[in-house]
């Protein structure tokens, strides 16, 4: 590809790099975009990114395995967008991702990006585990395989495979047996969402998986869709559409604070803790939902909610976005996004950091044990806290 | 270049050097119109300890450093014209103290615009800085060492003016202190020490600030903006005058600009005022709109002009949200800013918009008044679009025009760029000229901080 062939030729150049970009909503610091907190750079800003990938289809520049690293250090978080006072902030992740699509077309991709997509394609999750494995977490539990239940209780492939993200899943399967929500999952038969797919710029898988996906949900007569993770709800709500898959999609937050409203869910037990709440970026940036996670958590009784520096809009992402929970672009340091992000939540003086997202639910765990606040600081899913205040678990 | 890649490593760790072309490149451009140059090496040092070693090994192999902060002066001052080193300080970003009484504030050399105004916000609300309106990530150094100006400018004068101390990296290498931390603890004032006047407006070139003290002033609770508006140009002089003659208000930027349309021709004023009571705030509303502006729009000179709230909002916001860069869908702007008497408005304006029609872009004009009406800071902004060499290539003439300009009406180009310079130091008195080459000489015996600024030959 040329930039005259780029979809994005006309507005790439209209990037100033003025910078505000790098900013959270408060201005409280300047690296509030993850790459560049990680390395302070401007090369891995936002705009030094977009200026590179101009450069790079000008024949400015040569590709390298540098700049490829540059253009996927990017997680899609989208803090760039929502600062960018310009008319094109919109595009700007946009921009980023073609670039990658156009990286993926001639097969000149960092190693990682290139395993990661491969997993994909042949076992439906990036870390390359079986197929067959993908129901294991929901053993023992009483969960159902989805047979025609109100909803289809979609896990997605971190909370299918990842340790800890496991236990999240149970959990909030758990407190929904609890409060009598009919509903059913995949178990071995669930497909990966393809959101990071997309992100990745890997357009034509995520298009095949997105149209096998719809395909199994209407055989199977699914209407209404919660999902785990913020990822397969951005996926499934705004992208499935565009190839025929219209379906009621709900993230489980949402599902759980109506449940708790209508008096579904007794969560009288309470829970005394100090909790600060990471907004995850596709739940809070890319679908605008910053209230409901809070109003669940703000509905029991003795949790104390305290905002960290950077909330809702501002947020910091905790870098796992757009595959980098498993590429790993912005790790190794204590610059890293997570760390920077732990170490903000350990200075509100929570005990609890809740998390709506298994991405980020991995990423902070691992940030909680590199700085060493392990015993001080607990990283707990918004469905396990709900889960002990309602007695489904911690309740032995 | 191996062996001094291999002792930049040493000092700042193999994550902030980058000899990489992607670096190079990024690092190579200024915002503004400035043809690219690159570094050889892009480093981005966290310690004064760090910048003093950088710089010790520079001068020993005498490599060129160039100093960059928010990297927005878009005069292409920290485009290293001769190679060496590009030194971005954005780490460097510790606000080290806050002192409510003595109100100043002592930081490190990358702290942001944005950075102090949301933590002054947040952890001192009585106190604020003098705001440049430059996007928030300009630095508070980097603006201190073009002799920035803000939206305290006409209460208390330039950003630089404001500046209780400094510690900074000689080319040398020695780290110096200027003014009161240099023999005490506290930062509290520049004075009485012996004028050492060597590193503020010298964009660079003189030494490395790593460390300010820049001095805060009463925030009230309440700000307030409206406008006052005159056809003709003639009259803005005057009105400033006379609104500065009531010292009610804090911030008064006088601009014409072509777009939109109802604007054109229009010379409006924007009169910041503030208080912390709306009595207060009535009180210095009516020595302003009542005993000062009322003649003129009795006579039909000159009118109130209605602003919504979400325009008082965009227009007081702190940091402000500049998009002039996207005035022509183009990602570029640049503009000449000069200290001009007050009383050149009118011709300011008027050769402005002959130069601006003859380059076929919109007209911009904006003059910001520094003290009682002593000066204003004027600017000319040129948009461009970076995709059309073409377009640059006008508003690089326009500028040049502009510099031409400023100095034909009796004023000082502020940042120049390398144009600017050479035209400056052609009209200076020489024998100004030579004391600022015996300054330069007896600082930077190597010639190592940012070559071909201000190189007097």
């Amino acid at each position: 590809m040329t930039l005259a062939d780029y979809p994005y030729k006309d507005i790439i150049h209209r990037c100033f790099r003025c910078g505000y970009c790098k900013f959270p909503t408060n201005w409280t610091d300047v690296n509030n975009c993850p790459a560049y907190a990680r390395f302070r750079m401007e090369s891995y800003s936002c705009g030094g990114r977009l200026w590179l990938i101009r450069a790079w289809l000008n024949n400015e520049i040569e590709w390298t395995d540098h700049l490829a690293e540059i253009v996927y250090s990017c997680v899609a978080c989208k803090n760039c967008a929502e600062k960018c006072p310009l008319r094109f902030s919109d595009d700007i992740v946009d921009m980023i991702v073609a670039a990658r699509g156009e990286m993926i077309e001639s097969g000149s991709v960092p190693s990682a990006v290139k395993e990661f997509l491969e997993n994909i394609q042949q076992q439906g999750n990036p870390y390359g585990n079986a197929r067959t494995k993908r129901g294991e977490w929901a053993e023992g539990t009483g969960i159902k395989p989805y047979d025609g239940q109100e909803f289809l209780y979609y896990v997605g492939c971190v909370g299918s495979y990842d340790t800890r993200a496991k236990e999240t899943s149970k959990a909030l399967g758990e407190v929904l047996l609890k409060a009598g929500v009919s509903f059913g999952v995949l178990g071995n038969e669930e497909n990966c969402d393809g959101n990071e797919v997309s992100k990745l710029g890997e357009r034509g898988l995520f298009q095949l998986l997105a149209e096998e996906n719809i395909q199994q949900f209407k055989d199977l007569g699914v209407k209404r869709i919660v999902t785990l993770s913020p990822h397969s709800y951005n996926a499934i709500k705004n992208d499935y559409p565009m190839f025929g898959g219209g379906f009621e999609v709900y993230h489980y937050t949402q599902l759980l604070r109506d449940l708790i409203k209508g008096g579904s869910l007794d969560v009288s037990r309470g829970l005394n803790a100090r909790v600060t709440y990471h907004d995850p970026c596709f739940l809070g940036r890319w679908n605008g939902e910053y209230d409901v996670p809070r109003e669940v958590l703000t509905a029991i009784p003795g949790i104390e909610l305290v905002e960290m520096e950077r909330n809702r809009e501002g947020a910091l992402c905790c870098g796992g976005g757009g595959g980098n929970f498993y590429t790993d672009f912005l790790g190794g340091s204590e610059n890293s996004p997570a760390r920077i992000r732990i170490r903000e939540a350990y200075d509100t003086g929570a005990s609890i950091v809740a998390v709506a997202c298994p991405n980020c639910m991995t990423m902070l765990e691992d940030a909680v044990k590199a700085e060493d606040f392990e015993g001080r600081l607990e990283i707990r899913d918004i469905s396990e806290i709900v889960g002990e205040a309602c007695m489904v678990r911690g309740t032995e | 270049m191996e062996s001094i890649y291999k002792s930049l490593v040493e000092i700042v760790g193999e994550e902030h050097v980058s000899t990489r072309p992607e670096e190079l490149y990024v690092y190579s451009y200024d915002l503004g119109t400035t043809e690219p140059q690159r570094p050889d090496y892009a480093v981005a040092p966290k310690t004064t300890g760090e910048v003093q070693q950088i710089v010790k090994l520079a001068n020993r192999e005498k490599i060129p450093v160039v100093p960059l902060g928010g990297g927005l002066s878009l005069a292409g001052l920290a485009v290293p014209l001769r190679g060496g080193i590009a030194l971005d300080l954005k780490r460097m970003d510790r606000i080290i103290e806050v002192n409510e009484r003595a109100r100043y504030v002592v930081v490190e050399c990358g702290v942001s615009q944005g950075q102090l105004v949301s933590y002054l916000e947040r952890h001192h609300p009585n106190l604020y800085h003098s705001e440049p309106g430059a996007p928030p990530q300009a630095t508070i150094a980097g603006n201190i060492a073009i002799h920035g100006q803000g939206d305290l400018a006409q209460v208390y004068g330039f950003n630089s003016d404001m500046v209780n101390g400094l510690e900074v990296v000689l080319p040398t290498g020695e780290v110096c202190k200027i003014g009161s931390c240099s023999i005490s603890p506290h930062w509290f004032t520049l004075h009485p020490l012996p004028d050492l006047g060597l590193f503020l407006g010298w964009s660079g070139t003189t030494g490395i600030i790593t460390r300010l003290s820049l001095r805060l002033y009463p925030s009230k609770k309440i700000r307030d903006v409206e406008q006052f508006a005159v056809e003709d140009e003639e009259l803005v002089p005057e009105v400033v005058h006379r609104i500065t003659h009531t010292e009610m208000a804090e911030d008064i930027v006088a601009f014409s600009q072509a777009i939109p349309p109802f604007a054109n021709e229009l010379h409006t004023i924007n009169i910041f005022m503030t208080a912390d009571s709306e009595k207060e705030l009535e009180f210095k509303k009516g020595l302003i709109w009542d005993d000062t502006l009322g003649d003129y729009i009795e006579k039909g000179d000159g009118g109130f002009v209605n602003l919504s709230p979400e325009m008082k909002f965009e227009l007081a916001r702190r940091p402000q949200i500049s998009k002039t860069s996207d005035w022509k869908k183009g990602g570029g702007f640049e503009y000449v800013g000069a200290i001009m008497p007050v009383e050149t408005y009118p011709e300011c304006y008027r050769r402005g918009v002959e130069i601006s029609t003859r380059h076929d872009i919109p007209y911009t004009v904006l003059g910001r008044i520094i003290g009682r009406s002593h000066a204003m800071m004027f600017s000319w902004t040129y948009a461009f679009n970076r995709a059309d060499p073409e377009s640059i290539r006008h508003a690089r003439k326009a500028l040049h025009e502009s510099d031409d300009l400023a100095l034909e009406l009796g004023g000082t180009i502020w940042k120049p760029g390398v144009y600017g310079q050479k035209i400056v130091m052609e009209k200076i008195d020489p024998n100004t000229l030579q004391l600022m080459k015996k300054v330069k000489q007896l600082l930077d015996p190597n010639g190592i901080m940012n070559p071909g600024n201000w190189e007097v030959s």
